[in-house]
């Protein structure tokens, strides 16, 4: 087991490393001239060139990239004397159209986003894996049919849409919500369920889909192995046998699918915090994309990048604890 | 007579399927008693797995249509309740699979799997009782090293010694019938025997009685004491094992006896086989299901075709037979056969 978890730990690590890499490599080789994006209207090529020494535009890549990790592990200053600046670390570099470190933005629009994915994965967990055993226990019946269209429509939704169908119905036409704006919990718990509700029903309908179809498929194809069979000839009573025969097998490669996905969403649920104006790291990418604001893109690049990574990592060490045939190996 | 532990009568089982009725099943009785062997004997779909199936209360009643009875712990399992047939699973009957690779639970190390088993029915037993128990049974369907095996997961062990795990499984609460369904086919030659051994010590040991459902002849003649023959889920023919090898009574076990490979016919050139294919099970053929491939069934004037035969006591060998033929027919069919 030990084995097992250095190596996985040890190959994540190779792979955050090549992330960084080949993010940063497609930041330095983009035809825009970084140097040339930091004063607008107001540069002159002094200007520029002066901007490009003090962010080190004017270094090989190498040395950029060197320093970049350098950043990220220690912190980094930029320019000397009056016009000094410093990102503290992980510092992951100076966004010049926003004015500020680019970890300080990720730091600020992160608990947005990480509100929206946590209250939308329980969610879509609860629902998809709930709905998916509900689907295959009453397979072929009303339940299973009905489950299965609704399912198809959720699934067919793009999210925009479903996200502006949720807002005109909850905000514009019954006026049940407040449009959403986001409080942080700890502050107006109720206020910062109120916000997020609507994002979290729109990940929930457009996920769940998937969770359902993947639960009822993985159960249905469980309950023909013999030794479900061997279990309920046993005598066992019928909850047992699918608490600890079928779902335990059924649920395995459903904790994979989750686990990336969940990676994902941390990473900046694009369309829903776009339809709902909220300010999380999807917004940020979207806004750096427009504004050709690298740093930010490599920045939040990196961290999505990371977020699937550890979770993948996550789910690996999970599959070594309940799946004793990934752990020993004969 | 010893007491009898299981008792079908006239059952029938179908399945509605997309394309028709399904007659898996079709009105068989037998008896088992205490101690007893009953080989069942059948081609694939011929009713065999699902008879298993229905006498363990493994089949589904919502999706199954089936009558006659099966008396088996003082229950009859076709009408009684969930819970009570789950008290009979395992202590009345227990059942073993035809492929241990994957009849165990990939997830739990084996000696749980023989614990829960045993906890099923001794609920009151302590966590440390039911260990020394599935040592005990390790050790008695003969796995090395049991205090070692105990604590290792099925994917750890070869498929022998996974059926030996599966029979431990089944035999832990003393069952009063053990159904083994082909246990051996999907194993190796040299270790079918073994485990074949190793049931038929265990039944000296627990007294249990057994059903062997089986496609081969080779094993019914080594542990049966009854066979029974069927065929599109029917009885052919229903024989002691010496007489069913010496004088068989159907013309269907002529052919299966004519199709094994014994150490007498072996250097005579082609194997018999018996022509044409099983019957499809939705559109049985009217009157006996096997004469479209009966080599009698031509001289018999449509009987065979019109009229299903009854089964029949033939007196002179004491066997039971569902066939038109007269018992003098039958009792020459074993002339021809070679066999060892």
């Amino acid at each position: 087991m030990i084995a097992y978890l250095t190596r996985r730990i040890l190959f994540a690590g190779v792979l955050l490393l090549a992330v960084s890499l080949f993010t940063f490599l497609i930041f330095t080789v983009l035809p825009t001239d970084p140097a040339a994006l930091t004063c607008g209207k107001a540069c002159t090529p002094d200007r520029i060139e002066a901007n490009r020494t003090r962010l080190g535009y004017d270094q090989p890549v190498t040395t950029q990239y060197v320093r970049f990790l350098k950043g990220i592990v220690g912190g980094r200053t930029y320019g000397e004397g009056q016009g000094e600046f410093t990102c503290g670390a992980p510092s992951l570099g100076y966004s010049f159209s926003q004015k500020d470190c680019v970890t300080s933005l990720i730091a600020r629009t992160l608990p947005v986003t990480a509100s929206i994915a946590f209250g939308g994965f329980a969610l879509w967990i609860i629902f998809g894996i709930g709905l998916g055993m509900v689907s295959a226990l009453k397979r072929g019946r009303w339940p299973d049919r009905l489950i299965s269209v609704v399912s198809v429509v959720g699934l067919s939704f793009p999210t925009f849409f479903l996200a502006l169908l949720l807002l005109f119905i909850f905000v514009i036409w019954t006026q049940i919500l407040p449009f959403p704006s986001y409080v942080s919990p700890t502050e107006d718990f109720f206020g910062w369920c109120q916000a997020l509700i609507l994002p979290w029903l729109t990940i929930t309908i457009i996920s769940a889909p998937y969770y359902i179809r993947l639960t009822r498929f993985g159960m249905l194809e469980t309950m023909n192995e013999d030794y479900v069979r061997l279990g309920i000839a046993k005598g066992l009573k019928r909850w047992t046998v699918l608490r600890k025969y079928v779902l335990r097998s059924a649920l395995i490669p459903i904790v994979t699918v989750a686990g990336l996905d969940f990676g994902v969403t941390l990473g900046g649920a694009v369309f829903t915090e776009s339809v709902f104006s909220l300010p999380g790291m999807g917004r940020l990418s979207i806004k750096a994309v427009s504004d050709s604001d690298l740093p930010v893109l490599v920045g939040t690049t990196l961290v999505a990048g990371t977020f699937i990574v550890v979770f993948n990592l996550l789910t690996d060490i999970f599959y070594g604890f309940v799946d004793p045939r990934v752990r020993i190996h004969k | 007579m010893s007491e009898l532990v299981l008792q079908v009568k006239d059952l029938k089982v179908a399945f509605s399927t997309v394309d028709g009725v399904v007659q898996a099943v079709n009105g068989i009785s037998f008896d088992v008693r205490k101690g007893q062997t009953l080989g069942i004997v059948g081609e694939s779909g011929s009713g065999k797995s699902v008879t298993a199936s229905a006498i363990m209360g493994l089949t589904n009643r919502k999706s199954a249509d089936m009558s006659g009875s099966i008396l088996l712990g003082g229950l009859d399992v076709l009408t009684a309740q969930e819970r009570e047939i789950r008290a009979l699973r395992g202590r009345e009957a227990a059942m073993v699979f035809q492929d241990p690779m994957s009849a165990l639970n990939p997830y739990y190390t084996v000696g749980k799997q023989i614990a829960e088993a045993y906890e099923v029915h001794h609920p009151k037993t302590s966590k440390k009782e039911r260990r020394l128990i599935a040592l005990d049974m390790l050790a008695k369907v003969g796995l090395p090293k049991p205090s070692e095996c105990i604590d290792e997961y099925p994917h750890q062990f070869s498929g022998g010694m996974r059926q030996r795990i599966v029979i431990a499984i089944a035999l832990v609460n003393n069952p009063r019938l053990l159904i083994a369904d082909e246990p051996t086919t999907a194993l190796d030659v040299t270790v079918q025997a073994q485990i074949l051994d190793l049931m038929m010590n265990l039944q000296q040991e627990f007294g249990s009685a057994i059903i062997l459902i089986t496609h081969d002849l080779g094993v019914v003649a080594e542990v049966a004491d009854e066979v029974m023959v069927m065929y599109a889920g029917q009885t052919m023919e229903s024989s002691k094992v010496q007489t069913l090898f010496d004088t068989p009574s159907h013309p269907y076990t002529r052919g299966l006896l004519g199709s094994v490979r014994s150490l007498d016919n072996s250097e005579r050139g082609a194997l018999h086989t018996i022509a044409g294919n099983p019957p499809s099970m939705i559109s049985l053929p009217g009157g006996c299901p096997f004469h479209p491939r009966c080599e009698f069934s031509a001289s018999m004037n449509g009987l065979c075709a019109t009229v299903q035969p009854t089964l029949r006591v033939l007196p002179a060998t004491g066997s039971e037979s569902a066939c038109h033929l007269n018992d003098d027919q039958l009792l020459s069919l074993g002339l021809g056969v070679n066999h060892d």
